[in-house]
């Protein structure tokens, strides 16, 4: 299509390739239009939600400090704090991959998307969910209590409405596909939208959540929160991502579907191992140890092929502005998966339960794999969409302020939280291990200002590549 | 064989009903056996109205993010009770068809675990200064205020309840009362107290803190410095100075300070309320302690405050608690 061209030439970004060391666009993607806006629009929804979350986080994480800074009902943290999560796991993280999934799909299956309405009413859905939900938790409801099941079921029914949505739309995009074999990065996107549907429904159902069974279903739906949603969105795209930007093929497909069909049998296993020691039957904590261990087979086998696809390109990786996201992503996939491993141990579970080490592996994990492969999504493939060149500096400092950033949330979470948890088993007073966690909550902060500094350069470039508006744009958006 | 790269119908089937297979194996088979199984224990009572909004305001003002409710059989939770059991929830339902079962077990401590806090800090007026402002009365702490449970009024109705805080800690002019939500709330920390388990005594649980795994108690008697820190000092203070107003500083205190230390214990063991000290009334109450501690731990509290931050006073033997206590016994028995 020509728009797209078109946007290269009009952006005049052409001369930046003289001053900068890293390689421009390779090509311009002959994408529709329509599937350019929505892609865009996922990304901005997505940039918004994660802006003003992490606002939140940086908030929060200054009331460590100073806790009267947040004495008022709706500032304070037992309010902010499920908004904090909340927003960035529905409205950036799932946005943010979805914006990349549609794309993928469609590309994979070298087919049209099924349906643009679908995918309008997908995001849509999903953006009144997360503003319904903020809007509920600052007022002061909660749905119990039960991380990441805190908005009411109104609001995570229209949550489920879009995972409809893009379910179908996936689906019969897939099943129109103009190829032979099914990509194996539509395994993972659209096992992720099935797996997720029904998780929510369990986790939101009556009749078996009185009492202990509340517990049972809170460690169920909070690990397959993060392990059969983020985990197998942000691993599609990224068996997508990676070799379209190194040009050659995945290393090995079947070490991709080795690694799916053992993260559905262990991962759905390993919930109780957030209540590790709680008094839910004993049995199930044994299950879910084990098979945390046994979560070693796909997170190695995924890194691996990642790894190994990536080797002899070195100087493909320093020369591209995308590519160095998704080699931090995939070290922090494995590194923050075999940390949770070992957290999963009874011994050491011991030391790391209920502190802040915990709080350092959800950043590792959501921050360091999640959301440094959708940065990597975005800037790798999006240009292309809209043929607009991003500033590679500002691409640059994002980068480092994001990973810097996050070395000293991760550091300091991890070293404070096990003093704390040593503090605990010596039996020390309470007040005494919350003053020894104060230089450790000072460096989260640093950290956190370095990272919601980066999101704000994040908002900019994406805003540098939007695809020029045209007529025929404007008119393909009314279909 | 399986055609799964090829065939998108078989694919997909077969991931989602291995999951849901899976999903019934792991979370929904085992909830639904535990819900049914689960009786409350016989020793423990039905909620009441008032604690029931408690643990609402508790849930929707997010506790549950920095406190946890449950006692795990391992050496740092020796000190917070018996160790949590399934039927110590079975009282927690589903509230209404908007809301699900709280979720009160918690994940994480930024803030010490609440089981027992009910008979750790009885007092409600302790309750409602510290969460009107935490660091009112523990000045280290990072706990959030709750300003908004509470409204200023110029003249306090006849029932209100009428929050003293220390000075520069109330509002400026104005009386400090507390609403209905900080009643039930209060009413539901001081509800926090755990039944024992059947065939267990009352006080076999133990909720006593700061002592039974301290390397002190190792090594012989109990350590006084390390009670105080978790028993005494959220109201008198560390350095023993109390709260102007709110708790009397022992620091120099008569009763601390006597040759004669029987008043002293007397005072740990059956706590103390309306008595002016020095000339100054304090409106909070001073708890008991003769459940919580044994003979060992009072001796070695009160040889604590009686040699600390300038106090130097005889100390006192457990054989002279035991022995105060037995009279105070014998005393109550024969005024029944
Ligand atoms: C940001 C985390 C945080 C939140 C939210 C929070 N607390 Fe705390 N809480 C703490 C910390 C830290 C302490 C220990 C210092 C202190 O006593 O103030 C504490 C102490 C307590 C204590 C005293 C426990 C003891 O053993 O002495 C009670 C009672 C308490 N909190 C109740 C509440 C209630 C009720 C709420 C909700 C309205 C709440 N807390 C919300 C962090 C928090
Ligand atoms: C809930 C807050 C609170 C806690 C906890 C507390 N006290 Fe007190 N204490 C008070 C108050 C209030 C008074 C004054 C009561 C009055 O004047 O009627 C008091 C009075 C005293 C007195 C008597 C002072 C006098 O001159 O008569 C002694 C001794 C004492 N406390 C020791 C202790 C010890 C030892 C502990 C720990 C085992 C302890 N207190 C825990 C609130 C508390
Ligand atoms: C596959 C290997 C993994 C294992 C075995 C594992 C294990 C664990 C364990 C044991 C805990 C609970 C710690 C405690 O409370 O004591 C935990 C918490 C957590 N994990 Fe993982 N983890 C893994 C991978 C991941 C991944 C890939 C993500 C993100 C996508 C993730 C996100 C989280 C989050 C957000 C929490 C905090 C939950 C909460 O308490 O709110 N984990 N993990
Ligand atoms: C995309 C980015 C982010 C994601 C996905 C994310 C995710 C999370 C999650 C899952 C938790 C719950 C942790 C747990 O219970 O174990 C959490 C808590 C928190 N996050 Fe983030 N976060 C992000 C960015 C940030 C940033 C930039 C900050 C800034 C400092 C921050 C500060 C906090 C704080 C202070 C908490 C509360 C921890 C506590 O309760 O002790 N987060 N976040």
């Amino acid at each position: 299509m020509t728009q797209s061209h078109r946007g290269a030439t009009q952006s005049g970004r052409a001369d930046r390739r003289v001053t900068a060391s890293k390689s421009s666009i390779d090509e311009v993607v002959d994408a529709d239009p329509r599937l350019v806006r929505l892609v865009f629009w996922y990304a901005a929804s997505a940039t918004f939600w994660l802006v003003a979350g992490t606002a939140v986080g940086e908030f929060l994480g200054l009331t460590f400090i100073w806790p009267e800074i947040a004495s008022t009902s709706w500032l304070s943290f037992g309010r902010l704090r499920p908004v904090h999560t909340n927003t960035v796991f529905w409205g950036w993280s799932s946005l943010g991959a979805l914006a990349v999934a549609h794309y993928v799909v469609a590309r994979t299956s070298r087919t049209e998307l099924f349906s643009y309405r679908l995918g309008w009413v997908a995001l849509g859905a999903i953006n009144l969910s997360v503003i319904a939900g903020d809007v509920q938790l600052i007022a002061g409801i909660n749905n119990g209590g039960q991380e990441y099941r805190e908005f009411i079921w109104p609001v995570m029914a229209l949550f489920a409405v879009g995972l409809v949505a893009c379910g179908v739309n996936f689906y019969r995009t897939i099943a129109d596909r103009n190829t032979d074999a099914i990509y194996i990065s539509n395994w993972y996107i659209l096992a992720a939208v099935i797996w997720t549907l029904t998780l929510v429904t369990v986790a939101y159902l009556p009749g078996y959540q009185d009492g202990i069974g509340q517990t049972i279903i809170q460690g169920y739906y909070m690990h397959q929160g993060v392990g059969m949603w983020f985990t197998p969105l942000a691993l599609g795209l990224t068996y997508y991502s990676l070799p379209k930007l190194l040009n050659k093929p995945i290393y090995s497909y079947s070490l991709g579907v080795l690694a799916f069909w053992t993260q559905l049998l262990f991962y759905t296993m390993i919930g109780s191992h957030h209540f590790v020691f709680a008094p839910i039957p004993w049995w199930i904590q044994t299950v879910a140890i084990i098979f945390s261990i046994g979560m070693i087979v796909p997170v190695v086998a995924g890194t691996a092929n990642f790894l190994l696809t990536m080797r002899g390109s070195g100087t493909t990786i320093s020369h591209s502005y995308a590519l160095p996201y998704l080699v931090v992503g995939v070290v922090f996939y494995c590194v923050g998966s075999l940390q949770g491993s070992v957290e999963a141990l009874r011994s050491a579970n011991l030391y790391w339960h209920f502190t802040d080490f915990t709080v350092g592996h959800s950043h590792i994990t959501m921050y360091g794999f999640v959301a440094f492969l959708i940065w990597g999504g975005i800037y790798g493939l999006l240009p292309r969409l809209s043929g607009r060149e991003p500033p590679h500096a500002l691409i640059g400092a994002h980068f480092w302020l994001s990973l810097s950033g996050l070395i000293l949330y991760g550091v300091s979470m991890s070293i404070g939280g096990t003093i704390q948890g040593s503090m605990w088993i010596e039996g020390v007073p309470f007040i005494e291990t919350v003053q020894a966690m104060t230089p450790y909550w000072v460096w989260r902060a640093i950290g956190g200002t370095a990272m919601f500094l980066g999101h704000l350069i994040f908002a900019y470039n994406l805003w540098s590549i939007w695809p020029a508006v045209s007529e025929s744009d404007e008119e393909a958006a009314d279909v | 064989m399986f055609e799964f790269h090829r065939n998108e119908q078989l694919l997909f089937s077969t991931v989602w009903l291995l999951f849901v297979v899976l999903t019934v194996v792991i979370a929904i088979g085992p909830a639904l056996t535990s819900q049914s199984t689960n009786e409350p224990l016989p020793t423990s009572e039905p909620m009441t109205d008032l604690e029931r909004k408690g643990l609402k305001v508790y849930v929707n003002e997010g506790c549950v993010y920095c406190h946890t409710q449950q006692v795990r059989p391992v050496k740092p939770d020796e000190n917070l009770g018996r160790p949590s059991a399934p039927g110590d929830f079975a009282r927690v339902e589903r509230p209404g068809i908007w809301r699900q079962t709280p979720a009160i077990l918690g994940s994480e401590r930024t803030g010490p675990d609440l089981t027992n806090v009910g008979k750790r800090q009885p007092s409600g007026q302790w309750h409602l200064m510290h969460l009107y402002n935490p660091r009112a009365v523990v000045s280290e702490s990072i706990m959030p205020s709750f300003k908004w449970l509470f409204r200023v009024v110029d003249r306090p109705a006849e029932d209100a309840t009428v929050v003293s805080m220390p000075g520069g800690y109330g509002p400026e002019d104005g009386t400090l009362v507390a609403t209905d939500r900080a009643e039930t709330l209060v009413a539901y920390l001081q509800s926090l107290d755990q039944a024992p388990l059947p065939g267990q005594d009352a006080a076999g649980g133990g909720s006593k803190k700061g002592s039974t795994s301290s390397p002190a108690k190792e090594a012989g008697g109990p350590d006084g410095a390390s009670i105080y820190a978790s028993s005494c000092a959220s109201c008198h203070q560390s350095n023993g100075a109390g709260v102007p107003g709110a708790f009397p500083p022992l620091k120099g205190d008569p009763v601390v300070t006597a040759e004669d230390p029987r008043r002293h214990v007397e005072i740990i063991l059956e706590g103390l309320s309306g008595k002016k000290i020095e000339g100054t009334s304090y409106s909070a109450a001073m708890p008991g302690f003769a459940d919580q501690l044994d003979d060992d731990e009072i001796a070695a509290v009160v040889n604590h405050e009686r040699t600390s931050w300038g106090n130097s006073a005889p100390t006192v033997e457990p054989e002279d608690v035991e022995a105060i206590r037995k009279a105070m016994k014998e005393a109550s028995d024969e005024s029944l």
